[in-house]
């Protein structure tokens, strides 16, 4: 055992900093019930106003439905291009591969006002932008990479031989994709799925720039924050928060359970 | 791997590597390729027509307020990176080194969690807590302290890249540290090495290129932020971020707003690239 007072100061420190990263989630929900204006110390009363008057407020209903359309429209479209790519990745050798990994992971690394920018010039000059279908089309770039890495990561652990294996008993290309392949990675698909409607459903400096009048949720909050404190963001915030922490738990029970089932099989 | 026997051309292997080349040709390099061109474009009557007219770069890099903000936005992104990685080690050692397998398994879960969960939200709730009347100045005032103005400063613009950055950073170090081979942690133990000199000496060289892209991934994320500047840090000076909304929000200046985008994309590749080489560079 080593010396137990470092130890004990190092677990003191990592609940400080789980405190520091936890601090604003758990404000958000508790300052949501609370009937202050400008909340403080002590609190003041429960209340649910917050929530009847961001559920009256004439601009979140349509927006709640835009970020549900963009969430469902973009984890569906990423994950569809982040499996082709990870499984190109997974299973081809061949010349300009690095080009291609390069294409698909680069985009988390571009600041997303810049992308925001670009993507609002591009579209322009298309006379795309400013519409849903815009902010689609954006978040499925940013969001593809997220669906590659995990998809990659379940299809490391299969078997290689599996594939050639079906082929040998008589199997097609698309047959095995469909029967074998396809099934084996079904948990990370999910996974997929959650995790870039979570990053779709948060997003909000892209969404601002080409969503024109046709405005998310994320964007009515930033539209909200620019003006003054107003504790209904709160109330929008502590739902947004639970839907974007259920899916990302979801996603990573999938991948955290089967990384582990296989880690006993093998 | 399966080899391919055939020659002629393979459809199924091509159908699995168009969809990526296509979207993100279109979608990702083609506006970054536009934003080059739109650069050089001129507005007129707040409408933007193609051109090759250099007078975006020549106006915007001759103002000395865009090199004030630059230089801002440089400290500040590079503070916010030592920052991370300073209070990120700590917690990292004490995950890859000290805790259970159970725990470093929970630890990461939880700290993936807010990485994807809305930074926006979050920073409202630290505008809310470090308000002038917030809760910690409340807390405070109980020992007879404060208040103390945390809004609209520094200290707030470096809270908000903390809560941007930190548990990546984490994440990332462990990742890290776990990959240092335990017997040569040993090893310098029964050589007569102190706890603290094997960090220096064996560990953190060991786990450097680890480091450098968790340290590479913070700059990147504050160089382009532009929520903690402004909400938690009131934009005085506004940094190149804000800058690029100021210009094309307001101002309809597109192509200004993308010779302040290009600069911050030529840096950000120069830091990452220098960093990257170092992280690479073999050991003497």
């Amino acid at each position: 055992m080593s010396l137990a007072p470092t130890r004990i100061l190092l677990r003191i420190y990592i609940g400080i900093l789980f405190l520091f990263v936890f601090a604003p989630i758990i404000a958000s929900f508790v300052f949501s019930f609370n009937s202050d204006r400008f909340p403080t110390i002590p609190l003041g009363g429960f209340t649910t106003h917050w929530y009847e008057k961001a559920f009256f407020n004439a601009e979140l209903l349509p927006a709640a439905l835009n970020s549900l359309t963009v969430a469902l429209s973009t984890a569906l479209l990423s994950t569809f291009i982040g499996f082709t790519a990870a499984y190109t990745d997974y299973r081809y050798q061949f010349f300009g591969k690095t080009g291609f990994l390069i294409l698909g992971l680069l985009p988390p690394t571009i600041p997303l006002i810049i992308m925001a920018l670009a993507m609002l010039g591009w579209l322009s000059n298309f006379h795309a932008s400013g519409m849903v279908v815009s902010i689609v089309i954006a978040h499925t770039v940013l969001c593809a990479p997220f669906a590659m890495a995990i998809i990659r990561l379940r299809l490391h652990q299969m078997d290689p031989n599996l594939e050639p294996a079906a082929h040998n008993l008589g199997a097609s290309e698309w047959v095995t994709m469909l029967n074998i392949i396809i099934p084996f990675t079904r948990p990370s698909i999910i996974a997929a799925l959650c995790l870039t409607a979570a990053v779709s459903f948060d997003e909000f400096a892209v969404s601002w720039f080409v969503s024109g009048l046709n405005k998310t949720i994320p964007v009515v909050i930033l539209e909200i924050l620019t003006g003054n404190i107003d504790p209904q963001v709160n109330a929008i915030g502590s739902v947004v928060l639970l839907v974007s922490i259920a899916l990302v738990v979801i996603a990573q029970s999938l991948v955290m359970g089967r990384t582990r089932s296989t880690g006993t099989a093998s | 791997m399966s080899g391919q026997k055939a020659r002629r051309t393979d459809w199924y292997a091509l159908s699995w590597r168009v969809p990526l080349i296509v979207w993100q040709g279109l979608f990702f390099v083609g506006p970054l390729l536009f934003m080059i061109a739109m650069s050089f474009f001129i507005v007129k009557n707040y409408r933007m027509e193609a051109a090759f007219d250099w007078g975006n770069w020549i106006k915007t890099l001759g103002r000395p307020i865009f090199w004030d903000s630059y230089f801002l936005t440089l400290r500040l992104a590079f503070g916010a990176t030592i920052l991370t990685t300073l209070f990120a080690f700590p917690a990292s050692f004490f995950l890859s080194f000290h805790a259970s397998e159970t725990f470093r398994r929970w630890a990461v879960f939880f700290l993936i969690i807010p990485f994807f969960t809305s930074y926006l939200v979050r920073i409202f709730a630290w505008q809310v807590i470090l308000a002038q009347q917030g809760v910690i100045n409340a807390g405070l005032s109980l020992f007879g302290l404060g208040p103390y103005t945390m809004l609209n400063t520094m200290f707030g613009t470096m809270i908000g890249y903390l809560t941007l950055c930190l548990p990546l950073a984490v994440i990332l170090q462990t990742f890290a540290l776990n990959g240092v081979d335990r017997r040569l942690v040993e090893a310098a133990h029964n050589l007569g090495c102190g706890k603290f000199h094997t960090i220096f000496a064996v560990i953190l060289p060991l786990a450097k290129t680890g480091f450098v892209v968790a340290a590479v991934f913070c700059f990147i994320l504050s160089f382009g932020d532009f929520v903690a500047p402004y909400y938690l840090g009131g934009s005085k000076p506004p940094t190149l971020s804000i800058m690029i909304i100021d210009t094309s929000k307001s101002g309809q200046q597109w192509p200004r707003a993308a010779v302040v985008a290009l600069m911050m994309i030529v840096t950000l590749m120069g830091v990452a690239f220098s960093a990257i080489a170092y992280a690479y560079r073999r050991r003497r």
